[in-house]
């Protein structure tokens, strides 16, 4: 299933966050939204999976999601956004008793998603009793057990230390080349969107617009750390926005 | 600083960390019961605190023990009891639903809390002779005072704790497609307990106040009751011996809560 953005535009009052945003996710790829801090990106994000309503604009989604799908647009948050007060196990079953899906049934792809983020010995714990990269990992096979259409993924290493963000990097495109998934990607992260995208949109400063759109098409498994075609697209991305997130960063807020 | 006043020696850096993190220390709160109980012990045997002003302790202690055996204890307990039972039943359920309504949705909102904030200030014991009207003399009305009592710190508690649940778990659950009936159930209320349940230790500490003033009127029997008898009689040792009855009840219930905060608020620790 392919998500479409149609001319989308977007205010808080009279604070234009986002214009004219037209922008495809096509299936089995991860789009990565970068930009200047403020410049809208997770407002888009949280656009796309209807948590808001676009001023102007339309979110459409092309095609049918795949069989067993349960949530079509799912998230994986920044803060993880874990029940503290339910179990590894019970985070994941939270997503599905609302779908009827109880016992052996939920078991079974609690077990299968936990295998898939190498958590199967850590299905008892309590969040408070796990690292960050832990409990993003849990979040991640949150989202993966409602067999998602598209994954909205917003800043999920952002919370994380570099070297946890590293190790999560590996297991994201493990998971993607085992199986493909669909995503859309914001970060600030540079070195992040070139390991991960297929498609890095780059975002102007508010008010948003798409300044343009780079395709990557190295496969992921190949883009190590380090990697000197990856470097150079990162340079480049850096280029790009460096006078913007400068301008940004000088920017008063008063939203 | 000049040059011939700089230490040539090093200096250990001065340690100015820790402290506001309090710790379990076990025995010393009885340590200060015992110490101030003792103390007042031995002042009114050697006589430097006179009668009049405390009661022996050890006297306090016989009359209770006459209080024992005598089965009147139990007499005047049970009554009570059962009033602070169904009192603080009612009005902490009906103030913890009346506060998650607050916390939910705006209108109920907009109509409670300033309702809810002329209410609070009203000593409740001021009422009393309009609830004998409304509810007549005898049991109802004292339920309906102690009720009353406990709504209103209840109600604030809890709205205020629904207000406190992270909103970003709500969102969460809403990313998720949840119902609105199962956000309420599995994020809101689980989030909001550890308010809830400290607004409790409050609404009850003040049912056991209301519970002395409800027994002021016609009642035969009952703590608050053999207080105020005693009171009006100057009796001391019976007094206090009142008293500590209704302080022991404030501790039973303050444990209770603990016991059950430690039991369902596991995760938080």
């Amino acid at each position: 299933m392919d998500i479409r953005l149609d001319a989308i535009s977007h205010s808080y009052g009279d604070t234009e966050v986002l214009r004219d945003i037209s922008l495809d996710i096509p299936n089995g790829k991860i789009v990565c939204l970068v930009g200047p801090s403020g410049c809208g990106k997770s407002t888009l994000l949280r656009l796309i999976g209807g948590l808001e309503r676009p001023s102007k604009g339309r979110v459409l989604q092309l095609g049918s999601p795949p069989e067993g799908c349960l949530n079509t647009l799912t998230y994986v948050f920044q803060d993880f956004a874990l029940l503290p007060w339910r179990s590894v196990q019970g985070n994941i079953s939270l997503v599905l008793e609302d779908h009827g899906i109880k016992g052996a049934q939920a078991d079974a792809i609690i077990t299968d998603v936990l295998a898939r983020t190498k958590l199967s010995d850590f299905s008892k714990a309590l969040p408070r009793q796990l690292s960050g990269g832990m409990k993003q990992r849990v979040a991640i096979a949150r989202a993966l057990a409602v067999k998602p259409a598209v994954m909205l993924m917003d800043e999920p290493l952002s919370a994380l230390d570099s070297q946890t963000r590293e190790l999560l990097m590996d297991d994201l495109v493990a998971l993607w080349t085992r199986q493909s998934f669909t995503a859309a990607y914001v970060t600030h992260n540079l070195a992040e969107a070139v390991r991960l995208g297929h498609r890095i949109v780059v975002l102007s400063r508010r008010p948003g617009e798409i300044r343009e759109i780079v395709e990557i098409d190295m496969p992921l498994a190949d883009r190590s750390h380090g990697n000197a075609k990856l470097e150079q697209v990162q340079k480049h991305l850096w280029d790009m926005m460096r006078d913007e997130a400068r301008a940004a960063d000088e920017e008063l807020l008063d939203v | 600083m000049s040059e011939a006043t700089l230490p040539s020696q090093p200096i250990e850096v001065r340690f100015r960390g820790g402290g506001f993190a309090p710790k379990a220390r076990r025995w010393v709160g009885l340590f200060v019961f015992v110490l101030l109980i003792g103390i007042t012990e031995i002042g009114t045997r050697q006589g430097w605190i006179s009668s009049l002003t405390l009661p022996k302790p050890s006297d306090v202690l016989a009359t209770f023990g006459e209080l024992w055996e005598s089965g009147l204890l139990f007499k005047h307990l049970i009554p009570s009891l059962s009033r602070l039972a169904v009192g603080a039943t009612l009005g902490a359920s009906i103030g913890i639903v009346v506060g998650i309504m607050i916390g939910l949705f705006s209108y109920v909102r907009a109509g409670m809390v300033p309702l809810v904030a002329a209410i609070f200030p009203i000593p409740k014991i001021a009422l009393l002779p309009l609830f004998v009207i409304w509810f007549g003399i005898d049991e109802a009305s004292k339920y309906a005072l102690i009720a009353f009592g406990t709504f209103t710190p209840t109600v604030v508690a809890t709205y205020g704790a629904v207000d406190n649940v992270d909103r970003s778990l709500i969102r969460m659950g809403q990313s998720f497609g949840l119902s609105w009936l199962s956000i309420v159930r599995k994020i809101v209320l689980p989030g909001a307990m550890p308010g809830i349940l400290s607004g409790l230790r409050i609404s009850l500490a003040i049912a056991i106040i209301l519970l002395v003033a409800a027994e002021m009127l016609g009642a035969e029997y009952g703590i608050g009751a053999y207080i105020l008898e005693a009171g009006s009689l100057y009796d001391l040792e019976r007094l206090f011996a009142g008293v500590v009855i209704l302080s022991l009840l404030g501790v039973i219930l303050s444990t209770v809560i603990g016991f059950i905060e430690r039991r369902i608020l596991g995760w938080r620790a």
